[in-house]
């Protein structure tokens, strides 16, 4: 897809955060961590829809929820109304969800704010508080089994859910916005969204002022461009569907499926959930919030340019990606080499871990091992690009980089860093270089100053071969 | 011990303590008046008895050291159906939740049991408490005490019941919209229906969970009172629980006595009307000054109520869908959707479908404003105008029910019919304000009840006044 | 404002749709017949002048109730004994359809 506007597309975006950070559901104190439980083992009767059950809000969950809408400049709601979102499905226990509404009176957490990307300014429509539904398995095949497997560990897990306006014209764009809300909601570390379907996502997009098609189901970034992308030609193609469709996406053969019709007839029946008292939120609540925000990527990003002179691309890509900017920063502490280190990062690690699926957090490499090996070629001791290789290995089998590598990296006779070298000294000694072209005996006075420029560590026998072969080159 | 009379728990409790009879024989004498009678009353769904005399047992021995027992001190009490008991059945007079054993008990019942009450059974009610007379239970009718022909009142007509007929000293009930006062009236025993808030939701099964409140049935005022004592308190585990319930300063205008002639509307019977004008004279002569007014929302009061009952039991009933918990189908249905509605097809009895589909209905997209929306607001106008009246009332009295009971099966085909009796139990429902049923029939007449109404958390002031018509009428 | 003066059998069916209770033809009929007469009766309402009015979704006004983000677990088997349909720790439920 072109990551030119294309104004005929209109995408708005439903993003689903868990907040990880929480100790405990949204509604009940069953822990919320339900990663790696054997399945119900991690149920209460509240979040199992016992009859007779009653939800109590989790203040924490509102502080964490808060901090989201404060960071995406929202207009925070004075009070906030849970709603009763109505429907039947075997992974919702109550067979209604408790969420919040922002028609019919209902007053969510937030409404407004905006994300701002390179060249566009995403506007958020709403930002609320909601239980996350269970889990269902099947045995087997989806299509084969006979019956479906219900785990309600993750029942009622806290979700913040972030609605934009269709502000975003291209898939590509989505996949941008989805980045900066990840870093935002990493720096604010409210959500840890490399767990699984930590960050989940809905999509809605209408071609040419056509009927709007909502994707469901879409498992990642990466998904959701690709399943944009599918839907901008299949639509331009085919055009939608009257009334609202809702489709899903389908990762494994790269396809949106249409649901069936009688699904579409949803009427959720918002309305208000009596069970809990609208919740006031105060001015000395949002003052403490504010208090205690950590800096977000935009502000560490202009603080990268200025305190480390970095290129204003090289800061955003870095800022974008919470461990990154962290490793960037602690490696530079041990060792002040900004640019050289930005650009490993960006251009080696990044690209490493784009080519392998990667998240940057998954990343075992020690600053202290970047700061060595940008000190290594700033003294001479590898060149560029063996620090590079040594980086990369580094950060692929996960080991440390030990100090006595550099030794014998160029003792064996590196022949990458020794031709730096020659390079460099070849330069720099014009005359001595006229002199061995002519005398062959000049050349020994040439590998000595490589030699010496290398610490004494280059192979003599290796340098003068790569003299002798650079000198044919020059004659 | 056959000769225990079950109708005073403060008698009994004081019984207990001096010795004079034992808890163990206390908890069989009830047991055993609900073998000889509830045959023909069916005021229970499930009967305790291993259980009950196993705590009876170990009350009396902690009793005999020493230790605390509690203010209930060892009281048999039966609770209503709807109320979850850890181990124990608990139905909803539904087939939907036949076998149900909730795995955790209701505040209410913690408390309970931490008073010393024993707990003898679940009594019976209409299915998930909608009905006004208990036919609509899965388990056949409650029948009334005073005349087995006729209905006990419903919801809770099975807790009203076995208080009237001496099976036990106090009963728990819930009342949404008058299922604790109205069998309370035609059984001729007290039942409260709290605030709204001060006795913890937690357990209790909703029907309509902005509306109701447990609240408790006994023979006497004082027994009334002392089992609310017992169960009221703010709950962490309910968010609609009140932590500080404002304190109610006394003045002047407590024993001023607004009475709305809106509750002496049409369909109030004569005999009813008689009564409840002896209950107020008694007021009258208890110091308490009466002044009739008009309260023109109150005829606005029953479709809203309905309207927004429904709703809420559209919802809150939606969980009973046959996966994890209570009826399932055996017969394998492939797809869910067709589980879930032959679940809920079979489970459901009539009422409750009528209520569900109704209030799916008012709550849909087009008809939420008209409906739902609309009888919000409405009972936001009442609430003020109840404010007012409360501004210069202490207390607003009328007739709890506007006939006397009536034959089993009289009104059970025409639900519009069943739902007119409850035209006087529904506004306080609406405007959270605590309400007591009090008799004022004569002897040998149907029972009649009063309704008394009063400000926010001003149950002292409705047993203060309850008390002074029990006893002004015992004297006469 | 919406007219109320009849809820039609097909109307019937598809609020027992959206609710899932299954309903023969004829209760339907039957059924509708009965909420016709009661929807009759709600629209008494329709007499109150309620411009102005906010609605009142909670009797009463409480304020700020939250609790704190401190685990206690529920001993889940006591839950998990009274499922009727299970396999292994699941619960098994019909197929999505």
């Amino acid at each position: 897809m072109d990551a030119k506007e294309d104004l005929d597309v209109k995408i708005g975006l439903e993003v689903h955060c868990h907040l990880t950070s929480l100790k405990t559901k949204l509604f009940c104190r069953c822990p919320a961590d339900y990663y790696n439980k054997e399945p119900n083992t991690n149920i209460c009767p509240v979040c199992m829809g016992l009859p007779g059950s009653l939800p109590v809000l989790n203040e924490q969950a509102v502080k964490h929820a808060l901090a989201i809408a404060l960071a995406l400049g929202s207009r925070v709601s004075q009070k906030m109304v849970f709603y009763r979102k109505n429907y039947f499905y075997p992974d919702l226990p109550k067979n209604f969800q408790i969420s919040q509404y922002d028609k019919v009176g209902g007053l969510p957490l937030a409404t407004g704010g905006q994300i701002r990307l390179k060249d566009k300014v995403v506007r958020i429509r709403r930002i609320q508080l909601e239980e996350d539904p269970a889990k269902i398995v099947y045995e087997g095949s989806i299509s084969t089994s006979p019956y479906a497997l219900v785990d309600y560990n993750r029942s009622g897990v806290a979700l913040v859910e972030i609605v934009t306006e269709p502000d975003l014209t291209t898939p590509k764009q989505a996949r941008q916005f989805l980045q900066k809300l990840r870093a935002i909601l990493e720096h604010l570390g409210v959500c840890n969204c490399d767990l699984e379907a930590a960050l989940r996502c809905d999509a809605n997009i209408s071609v040419r002022g056509g009927y709007r098609v909502e994707i469901k189901n879409i498992g990642s970034f990466k998904d959701v461009e690709k399943a944009l992308s599918f839907e901008v030609t299949r639509q331009k193609m085919l055009g939608a569907k009257r009334g609202m469709e809702t489709r899903h996406w389908d990762d494994v053969r790269g396809v949106t499926i249409s649901l069936r019709v009688k699904e579409e007839e949803q009427d959720y029946r918002y309305f208000p959930e009596a069970d809990l008292p609208p919740y006031i939120i105060t001015e000395d609540l949002i003052a403490e919030t504010l208090a205690a925000m950590p800096e977000l990527p935009d502000a560490r990003r202009d603080r990268f340019i200025k305190q480390y002179n970095l290129p204003h691309q090289a800061a955003e890509i870095l800022t974008s990606h919470k461990s990154l900017a962290d490793l960037f920063e602690k490696s530079i502490e041990k060792y002040r080499s900004p640019l050289r280190i930005a650009n490993w990062l960006i251009s080696d690690i990044l690209g490493y871990l784009n080519r392998k699926d990667l998240d940057p957090s998954t990343l075992k490499i020690a600053p202290e091992d970047i700061a060595a090996l940008a000190r290594a070629v700033d003294e001479g001791l590898i060149n560029e690009q063996t620090g590079r290789n040594l980086l990369l290995k580094a950060a692929t089998t996960g080991k440390r980089i030990e100090q006595k590598i550099f030794a014998e990296v160029s003792k064996i006779g590196d022949e990458a860093t020794i031709k730096a070298l020659v390079d460099r000294v070849f330069k720099e000694n014009e005359k001595a270089v006229k002199d061995a072209l002519k005398n062959e005996k000049a050349i020994n006075y040439l590998i000595g100053l490589v030699m010496k420029a290398s610490g004494g560590k280059t192979d003599p026998h290796i340098t003068r071969s790569v003299i002798v072969a650079k000198l044919k080159q020059l004659s | 011990m056959t000769n225990i009379d079950l109708r005073s728990a403060k008698r009994l409790v004081e019984a207990i303590r001096l010795g004079e009879v034992s808890i163990v024989d206390v908890v069989e004498a009830s047991l055993n008046k609900i073998k000889e009678l509830d045959k023909d009353i069916n005021a229970f769904i499930t009967i305790n008895s291993k259980k009950a005399l196993a705590a009876a047992e170990s009350l009396d021995t902690k009793l005999k050291r020493g230790e605390k027992v509690g203010a209930l001190c060892g009281l048999p009490i039966a609770v209503k159906d709807v109320i979850s008991t850890a181990g124990l059945e608990t139905t909803c007079g539904s087939k939907i939740l036949k076998g149900y054993i909730p795995p955790y008990d209701a505040t209410v019942v913690a408390k309970l049991k931490e008073a010393g009450a024993v707990i003898v059974g679940k009594t019976n009610t209409d299915e998930f408490a909608m009905g006004s007379t208990t036919e609509f239970s899965a388990f056949g009718p409650t029948r009334n005490p005073v005349d087995k022909s006729r209905v006990a009142g419903g919801s809770s007509g099975g807790s009203g019941a076995a208080v009237a007929a001496g099976m036990v000293p106090l009963s728990l009930g819930s009342d949404t919209g008058g299922s604790i006062r109205c069998p309370a009236a035609f059984c001729g025993v007290v039942g409260l229906k709290p605030t709204y808030g001060s006795v913890s939701r937690y357990g209790l099964i909703s029907y309509a969970n902005s509306l109701e409140q447990i609240g408790p049935f006994a023979a006497n005022v004082d027994d009334c009172a002392l089992l609310f004592q017992c169960i009221s308190g703010w709950d962490p585990m309910d968010s609609t629980s009140y932590r500080n319930p404002p304190k109610v300063e006394s003045s002047k205008i407590c024993r001023r006595v607004a009475v709305p002639k809106e509750f002496f509307g049409e369909g109030v019977e004569d005999a009813v009307a008689r009564s409840v004008w002896r209950g107020i004279e008694a007021l009258k002569d208890g110091g308490y000054v009466v002044e009739e007014v008009s309260l023109s929302t109150l005829d606005y009061a029953l479709p809203a109520y309905y309207i927004i009952a429904m709703a809420e039991a559209s919802s809150n009933l939606a969980r009973f869908d046959g996966l994890r918990y209570g009826l399932s189908l055996k017969s394998g249905y492939r797809d869910w959707n067709t589980y879930f509605s032959k679940c809920r097809a079979k489970g459901f009895g009539p009422e409750v479908k009528r209520r569900i589909l109704l209030g799916t209905y008012v709550l849909s997209a087009g008809y939420y404003g008209a409906y739902y929306l609309k009888a919000q607001k409405i009972r936001n106008i009442l609430k003020t105008q109840f404010q007012q009246l409360f501004t210069k009332y202490g207390l607003i009295a009328g007739p709890t029910m506007p006939t006397t009971p009536f034959k089993i099966g009289e009104k059970i085909e025409d639900p519009l019919l069943m739902y007119m009796i409850d035209i006087n139990t529904v506004p306080p429902n609406l405007t959270g304000h605590p309400a007591i049923s009090v008799p004022v029939h004569k002897e040998g007449e149907l029972p009649v009840g009063l309704q008394i109404i009063a400000p926010y958390f001003c149950e002292e002031r409705l047993f203060q006044a309850a008390k002074i018509v029990e006893e002004s009428l015992r004297r006469q | 404002m919406p007219k109320r003066t009849k809820l039609g059998v097909s109307a019937v069916k598809h609020l027992a749709w959206l609710t899932r209770i299954d309903l023969t033809d004829k209760e339907a009929k039957e059924i509708s017949k009965q909420l016709t007469k009661i929807l009759n009766y709600f629209s008494k309402i329709d007499e109150v002048d309620t411009s102005g009015v906010e609605p009142l979704y909670h009797p009463l006004e409480i304020g700020k109730v939250s609790r704190s983000d401190e685990p206690t677990p529920f001993p889940a088997d006591e839950i998990l004994k009274i499922v009727p349909s299970r396999k292994g720790r699941y619960v098994k439920a019909p197929r999505i359809a």
